[in-house]
């Protein structure tokens, strides 16, 4: 109840049938709700006046936007060309295996989501990593363990 | 409501059109009448940990007592130095610290409150003429890394609070746009930014004086200007890094392009990957705003202008232009053919110009200094600076602002202090996915956009990220085609279905065939030369530059590194190591004690052997996987 409430007040702040609007829109309901739900979607078309499909259209065209809940914490990977070249596949690798999870997915008990980016900007420090918009530079496999447990600990 | 430290700015304004004074704002060097702290606080420095460093910082100043201002920068552009910390003791001049991770806060403070100078972390002073020199400390200016440095868009990023319209003022900021208000009209702006040469610095290095143009001799009711902050090459910050650093630079070079092509709305465009930059840019231009130098009457002068954010979500593609503008629509960010170019129709189908941030960021320094000063920089054809990123296998890691023109060479092993741990030197990748790698044997050619499309590069955004003996390019132009399939928005055949088939030619080459699977070392010579095809058709028959420069990193790297290609197809060995599953495993007889786990952990039941007798790797079974080597706790699995 109070999740359809919320979708509800996110959207109502947004004029009607103004299609410009559909990414702001939806990327406010992300970050709102983690992830963007078949009930959301459905009601974003309504208030836009844009066809269902079509907003389901745009929402896959994009990396950003999500169709399941992520994690606790929502670890995203760099896979930059400078992370690229000081390791970063071998911090992925062991990361899907530390959380035993694939990228782009959430762990069962959903404490953990791993996700892949293009680049967070931070290249003079690869290979980088962030957990919930914390950064963390230089990190090899071996550093992964700790910052991992870090967490599970928290 | 003007804040009190604006109003000067305004009599100055005020002056300056009645002829009473030169706008150009002398910059003083304040003196503080307290220590100030200054801690840099980019995404880069954050991530190296500046945010406990500041945190330890306050918590010094209130246990000791000490009445200190604590301010946080954007990044100075060395990035391997972070955290880094600024100290300014009233009459002396600032200096500046480097790896100053919390533990390091204390120690540097009592020493430099004491007025001794510290004995390590530091990295230089600045100059002033001012202040008191700190004996045996380099100046900023000085350091290898600074010197052959040109700091025009950088020339506030480190230094100022970011956070502060009054800082940007008092260093001679928004001078340039009421020098446009009061003095020029849009067409003089046009011919201006023309004859200063600069070209645009998102890639495509067209004149922006001469698209400006097209702008403004197209009539209508209402145009747009966008700014391109998506910096999609993965590997380039010099857009962030302005943004977190100076905002107001990129605000003021909006204003006085929307001047010279009659915008009224500018919108921002900008990657959601860079919260912190998103969060500064809307505090300054918020500032902007209530110091009415954005809104309905800028000034007073009746002109008009307001500036949007939006968040691009995710996809390369969008950093084209086209791409760009239906995604601001609220679409598919997919690219539509050219001409109808957006300087005629554009967003909503008003006239439209899209510029880089680190184009717009150099108009101010032109307006300011004349067309003269940047044009005679440069080369020939390429004017002024250029900012590069510097990553990868590098000593120094950051952003160099230095004139267009001056050599690789001089980047690498000048100015960034050569290769890591004495490693030899392989290649230096320009221009992001859609560029190519500079070799050795190239080093020395100058940096402009002719000369790097001679060497099978081309600028890009300017990210140069480093490659060593360690790095294997055929695994790096893998890796760039496996980026650029996943981008392809899918319009094309060509570009969607032709990358596609290039990755998985790459990735036969690099893939050990499982059983059943036959890869003949005929097929994959096969590959190769298809690969060359194939790039060429995609490049011919793309619709964007996504498409028309994908294959670029593959026959780039076919052109300088045959020989790792053919190694990798007829000898199936990667001789950097990086592609695992062209290893060969081979089991010690002497190590092996025969205890059975790694015949239990591989995956292909490659390992045979009795126990408590050596055992044997079946070569044609193996995937190289590393199985057994993660398994065996007595060493005996021999990698080659
Ligand atoms: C696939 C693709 C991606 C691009 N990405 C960017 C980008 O991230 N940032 C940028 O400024 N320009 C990018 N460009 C170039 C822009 O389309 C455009 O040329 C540029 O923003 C124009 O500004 P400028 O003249 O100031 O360089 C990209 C072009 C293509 C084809
Ligand atoms: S070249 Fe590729 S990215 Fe560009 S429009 Fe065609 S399919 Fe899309
Ligand atoms: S490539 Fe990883 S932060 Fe830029």
């Amino acid at each position: 109840m109070d999740l359809i409430q919320n979708i509800d007040t996110i959207i109502e702040k947004y004029p009607k049938s103004e299609r410009p609007n559909l990414i702001p829109l939806l990327q406010d309901l992300q970050e709102h709700q983690g992830f963007l739900s078949e009930e959301a979607m459905v009601k974003v078309g309504k208030h836009l006046a844009v066809p269902v499909s079509n907003i389901y259209g745009v929402a896959t065209f994009y990396n950003q936007f999500k169709f399941e809940p992520s994690g606790k914490y929502h670890i995203k990977v760099c896979r930059g060309t400078a992370c690229h070249v000081l390791g970063s596949s071998t911090v992925l690798v062991e990361l899907e295996k530390q959380l035993k999870i694939k990228a782009g997915s959430t762990s069962r008990d959903k404490m953990f989501s791993l996700e892949v980016v293009a680049c967070i900007g931070a290249c003079g420090l690869a290979p980088v990593i962030s957990v919930n918009d914390t950064f963390h530079a230089k990190v090899s496999a071996a550093s992964i363990k700790e910052i991992i447990e870090s967490y599970k600990n928290m | 409501m003007l804040a009190t430290d604006i109003k000067p700015l305004l009599k100055n304004f005020n002056e300056y059109k009645t002829g009473k004074s030169e706008l150009k704002a002398e910059f003083k060097e304040k003196n503080p009448t307290k220590p100030v702290i200054y801690v840099g606080a980019g995404t880069c420095g954050l991530a190296a940990g500046a945010d406990k460093t500041l945190a330890k910082v306050r918590e010094y100043l209130k246990n000791k007592n000490i009445e200190a201002d604590v301010t946080e920068t954007g990044c100075i552009g060395l990035c391997s130095s972070e955290p880094l910390m600024d100290v300014q003791i009233p009459g002396f001049n600032r200096i500046s610290f480097e790896f100053v991770s919390e533990d390091k806060v204390e120690g540097i403070l009592d020493q430099i409150f004491a007025l001794n100078t510290p004995k390590s972390n530091i990295l230089a002073q600045f100059r002033s003429k001012d202040f008191r020199i700190w004996e045996n400390v380099q100046f900023l200016d000085e350091h290898p890394f600074f010197k052959p440095q040109m700091r025009f868009v950088l020339k506030n990023c480190g230094i100022i609070n970011p956070g502060s319209i009054e800082e940007y003022i008092l260093r001679g900021g928004y001078a340039a746009l009421l020098k446009t208000y009061s003095d020029y009209q849009p067409v003089d702006i046009c011919d201006i930014i023309e004859k200063s040469g600069l070209r645009g610095r998102g890639g495509g290095g067209f004149l922006t004086g001469r698209k400006w143009k097209f702008a403004l001799g197209t009539e209508s009711d209402h145009k747009y200007l966008i700014c391109n902050a998506d910096e999609g090459d993965p590997g380039a910050f010099m857009d962030r890094a302005v943004i977190e650093g100076d905002p107001h630079r990129l605000i003021e070079g909006m204003a006085i392009a929307a001047y010279a092509i009659g915008a009224e709305t500018g919108i921002v465009y900008i990657r959601a990957e860079y919260p912190l930059a998103i969060k500064r840019l809307k505090v300054a231009l918020k500032q902007a705003k209530e110091n009415g130098l954005l809104g309905d009457n800028i000034l007073g002068t009746g002109k008009k202008l307001e500036i949007k954010i939006k968040m691009g979500a995710g996809a390369f593609v969008c950093g084209e232009e086209t791409a760009m503008i239906h995604s601001i629509e609220g679409k598919r960010g997919m690219p539509r053919p050219r001409p109808l170019f957006p300087a005629v129709s554009g967003l909503f189908g008003k006239p439209t110009v899209i510029n880089n941030v680190e184009t717009l960021a150099n108009v101010p320094y032109i307006l300011e200094n004349g067309a003269e000063s940047f044009n005679s920089l440069g080369t020939e054809k390429s004017k002024g600076t250029k900012v590069f990123a510097l990553s990868g296998k590098i000593s120094l890691t950051g952003l160099v602002e230095i004139p267009m023109g001056t050599t690789v060479r001089e980047v690498l092993f000048g100015i960034a202090g050569g290769i890591k741990n004495g490693k030899k030197f392989k290649a230096v990748q320009i221009g992001g996915p859609s560029g190519g790698c500079i070799t050795e044997q190239n080093l020395d050619i100058q940096i402009d956009y002719e000369s790097l499309i001679q060497a099978g590069a081309m600028m890009g955004s300017g990210g140069l990220v480093v490659m060593d003996e360690d790095n294997c390019m055929v695994d790096v132009a893998k890796f760039f085609m496996d980026f650029i399939q996943r981008e392809s928005c899918g319009k094309c055949i060509p570009c969607r279905e032709g990358t596609a088939r290039m990755l998985e030619i790459l990735e036969n080459i690099t893939h050990k065939p499982g059983s059943g699977e036959s890869h003949s070392a005929l097929e994959r010579i096969n590959g190769v030369i298809q690969l060359e095809k194939l790039g060429q058709v995609i490049k011919e028959t793309s619709l964007c530059g996504l498409g028309q420069t994908a294959p670029n990193p593959v026959l780039s790297t076919l052109r300088w590194f045959r020989h790792e290609y053919e190694q990798h197809i007829f000898d199936r060995k990667c001789a950097a190591g990086v592609c695992t599953e062209l290893r060969t495993f081979k089991i010690d007889v002497d190590k092996c004690t025969g205890c059975t786990i790694c015949a239990k952990k591989c995956p292909t039941g490659a390992i045979i052997g009795g126990k408590k007798t050596p055992h044997f790797i079946i070569e044609e079974k193996c995937i190289a996987c590393g199985a057994c080597d993660e398994a065996c706790k007595f060493d005996a699995i021999l990698i080659f």
